[in-house]
């Protein structure tokens, strides 16, 4: 199975609607609630970041019988330092998105912890893409 | 573990949305403004307590399995949430009292915190 959807930067307002999706998908394919969660609140946490700081994104979901893999491409500013994004508490978020509840520098190393592999690659001044697998038995 | 209009009693809340769910329980709760720490904590059959007003409140609940917010002092629920929250079953409480006074309340009353 496969399906994609757009991602607008900027736009808080339509934010979780895709991992909203997501979630109705995996529940429909009776996955444990434990294996939906945890893809659920990794891809929400990429989808954020999306609307946080790209200007546009494209989230493309795979499932096959045992896994899930999400691929999040945005064409934004890139990640310069990835690993120093990965620091609990580092962030370049702006004060609007700290109003929404976010931008504490704790997403990314969320996601690791929400996701059985976590790929991230980025160019600067191009865009970041995140690729989050997670299998549905141990 | 405690009801949800028992939770309703105790803060003075209306509730929005899940009037349906009155009878189910609560087993923990979280009190945060920060969405990216309540997307951290792992436990299920949670009761969120915010200040925070806005659709992410609510997406923060559906994608954590969160059941309940509170949202304290009253605040102005919109219609986008609402519409998110009765989607997906998520019982919204407004409740008059401050974060400080509605955690001592429930925390008094029993309601495990998670960490």
């Amino acid at each position: 199975m496969h399906f994609e959807f757009k991602v607008e930067g900027g736009n808080f307002s339509r934010a979780g609607f895709p991992s909203s999706e997501v979630k109705k998908r995996l529940k429909q394919l009776n996955v444990d609630g434990s294996v939906i969660k945890r893809t659920v609140v990794a891809l929400y946490e990429a989808e954020v970041n999306i609307v946080a700081h790209a200007y546009s994104g494209v989230i493309s979901v795979d499932i096959d019988a045992g896994k899930i893999i999400i691929t999040l491409a945005d064409e934004g500013p890139g990640i310069p330092d990835i690993r120093k994004a990965m620091e609990i508490g580092y962030s370049t978020a702006t004060p609007e998105v700290r109003e929404m509840g976010f931008g504490a520098g704790m997403g990314l190393s969320n996601m690791n912890s929400n996701a059985d592999k976590l790929e991230i690659t980025s160019e600067v001044g191009k865009g970041t893409t995140v690729v989050i697998t997670n299998y549905f038995h141990e | 573990m405690m009801k949800i209009k028992d939770v309703v009693a105790l803060l003075d809340g209306s509730v929005i949305t899940g009037i349906e769910n009155n009878e189910s329980s609560v087993d923990m709760a979280f009190a945060s403004d920060l969405m990216s720490d309540v997307l951290t904590v792992k436990t299920d059959n949670l009761l969120l307590l915010t200040g925070l007003v806005n659709v992410q409140a609510i997406r923060t609940a559906e994608m954590s399995d969160i059941t309940c917010v509170v949202f304290v002092r009253n605040k102005r629920v919109t219609e986008e949430m609402t519409t998110v929250a009765r989607e997906n079953r998520i019982t919204i409480i407004q409740s008059p009292y401050s974060m400080y006074k509605a955690s001592g309340i429930l925390f008094e009353a029993g309601i495990q915190p998670v960490y």
